[in-house]
Parts: structure tokens; C-alpha cells; sequence
């Protein structure tokens, strides 16, 4: 598998076009025959976070690196910052407003899952500056 | 079973096609990330969610099927994301619940 960079620009507050660089990402990873749980777990993790960048941010970056092995994803806002990861990271736990909440949006799931599907995660956050997100996911 | 069943099960109607795929389980639950986080690969996906997010989650988490309950709307660019996406919708006037019976029941899960 060649390694392979690529770089998406997440819009803020357009619920409907986040998802497309999750949705990108899978289809490049598919056709390099990537094993499908690997995706799967790519899939899922980048997807939690472009909404996360959509919908509390105010939009963003994500990078990201395939390798052989591994893919590696990076996503950067200069968003409100988050004043508390730890609460953050808690399941359940959101500020998401009304508006996205009737969308399905908000069941403070976002973070856990994404920790859950990456094998390595890392979050770090100034509040005024902005968050940084790091994730590996392993392919088998 | 696979997804080609729904045509024939009472209670259902086929609302975006696709390529036929397995059924393995069926999933309930209408928040987002909640599906995105548990709902297994090749799950009936039960829901009221008709919504392009839904959408995007069924493509993503790659479940077999959305199964629209309670008759839910189901969103005009939901319906052409889906179609364009590859991502099955089934509709049925049953709640999640009931319908997640009838999906077990033919698939033999119970
Ligand atoms: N990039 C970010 N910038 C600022 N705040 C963030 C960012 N990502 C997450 N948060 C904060 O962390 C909280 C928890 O995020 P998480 O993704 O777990 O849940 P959610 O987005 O609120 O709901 P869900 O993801 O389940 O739809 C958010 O409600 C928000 O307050
Ligand atoms: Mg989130």
C-alpha cells in the first residue's frame, strides 16, 4: 500500500456536508484494499471528530497519513477550546445546543467513541486557542 | 437473511434500494453517536433518524439497512445521499422495538 497524505477542510455549521471527508477517506482506504475492519474503525473515529469540528468548533483541518500499517489522523481547530478534557471525555457528557441535538447529534458519545476505535488517542486544548486531536488505527 | 428480504416482509417497504448485503443483528437507537459507536457492521440499523446524519452514520458504521420506524420522515436529500452512498432504507409503520422482532424473527435470531 503506497503512503498516501491527504488534507480535508471541515466547514463550520454545515451538518450536512460534515461527514464528507470521513466519507472520502473510506472510499480511498476501500479501493486500496485496506481490510474492511480497519476502515471501519478509520470510518468511525474520523467521523466523530469532523462533526465534533462542525458542530463545536466552528470547523477545521484534519491531515491525514496512510501508511502500510497504520493510518494517522490529525485534526485542528481553532475553536473555543475545551476548558475540561477529562469532562469532556466522560460519556454522556455535552454542550451540543438544541438545534444539532434534534439532529441525532449530542448523546456526548463523540470523544469516547472515537478513544474507543483508535488505538492511540490524544487530545489537547486551550480554551481561546483552540483543540488538537491525534489518532492511530492499526491495520492488521 | 439479507437486505433483498425486506421486499417480501409484511410491515415493510423497501424505501432506497441497493446491492444486496447480509443481515447479521438489528441495532435501536436514534441518537447519532450512539449508533456510530455500537450498532455492529452488517446490523439492521432500527431508527427514527431519517435524516442525511443518519445517513452518513449507516455509510460510515456500515450496517446493512436503515429500517425507518413509525412511519419517520425520511429527508428528500437523505433519500439521494443514501441512494448515492449505496446505503439501503427500509420503512415501516412498526416502532423500533417491533420491528427489531419481526427483523430477528425472519433472520432466525431469536
Ligand atoms: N473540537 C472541539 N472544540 C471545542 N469543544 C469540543 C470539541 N470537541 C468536543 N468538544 C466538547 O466536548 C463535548 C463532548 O464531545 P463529544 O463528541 O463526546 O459529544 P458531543 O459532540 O456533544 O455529542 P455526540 O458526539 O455524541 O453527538 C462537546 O459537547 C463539546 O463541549
Ligand atoms: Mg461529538
Amino acid at each position: 500500500m503506497p503512503n498516501i497524505h491527504m488534507h480535508y477542510v471541515v466547514p463550520g455549521d454545515d451538518f450536512t456536508r460534515a461527514g464528507e471527508a470521513s466519507a472520502d477517506l473510506k472510499a480511498r482506504l476501500k479501493k486500496l484494499g485496506m481490510p474492511s475492519d480497519a476502515v471501519r474503525k478509520v470510518a468511525i473515529a474520523l467521523y466523530e471528530g469532523e462533526i465534533n469540528l462542525a458542530i463545536h468548533a466552528g470547523g477545521g483541518e484534519i491531515e491525514v497519513q496512510v501508511f502500510p500499517d497504520k493510518v494517522e489522523m490529525t485534526l485542528t481547530d481553532t475553536g473555543p477550546g475545551i476548558p475540561d478534557i477529562d469532562l469532556a471525555m466522560r460519556a454522556g457528557w455535552s454542550t451540543a445546543p438544541d438545534e444539532v441535538r434534534s439532529l441525532g447529534f449530542g448523546a456526548g458519545m463523540g470523544l469516547p467513541n472515537m478513544k474507543n476505535y483508535a488505538d492511540d488517542f490524544e487530545i489537547e486544548s486551550e480554551v481561546g486557542v483552540g483543540t488538537r486531536v491525534f489518532m492511530r488505527v492499526n491495520v492488521a | 437473511m439479507t437486505t433483498d428480504d425486506f421486499a417480501q416482509m409484511p410491515d415493510f417497504t423497501v424505501a432506497v434500494p441497493g446491492e444486496s448485503r447480509p443481515v447479521a443483528s438489528v441495532y435501536c437507537a436514534d441518537l447519532l453517536s450512539w449508533a456510530m459507536g455500537r450498532a455492529p457492521a452488517d446490523a439492521a440499523w432500527c431508527t427514527v433518524m431519517g435524516n442525511v446524519n443518519a445517513v452518513a452514520v449507516a455509510h460510515l458504521a456500515d450496517v446493512a439497512a436503515i429500517v425507518l420506524c413509525e412511519d419517520a420522515v425520511l429527508d428528500e436529500d437523505a433519500r439521494e445521499k443514501a441512494a448515492q452512498q449505496g446505503v439501503i432504507i427500509v420503512r415501516t409503520g412498526l416502532p423500533a422495538f417491533a420491528a427489531g422482532v419481526a427483523i430477528a424473527q425472519h433472520a432466525g435470531l431469536l
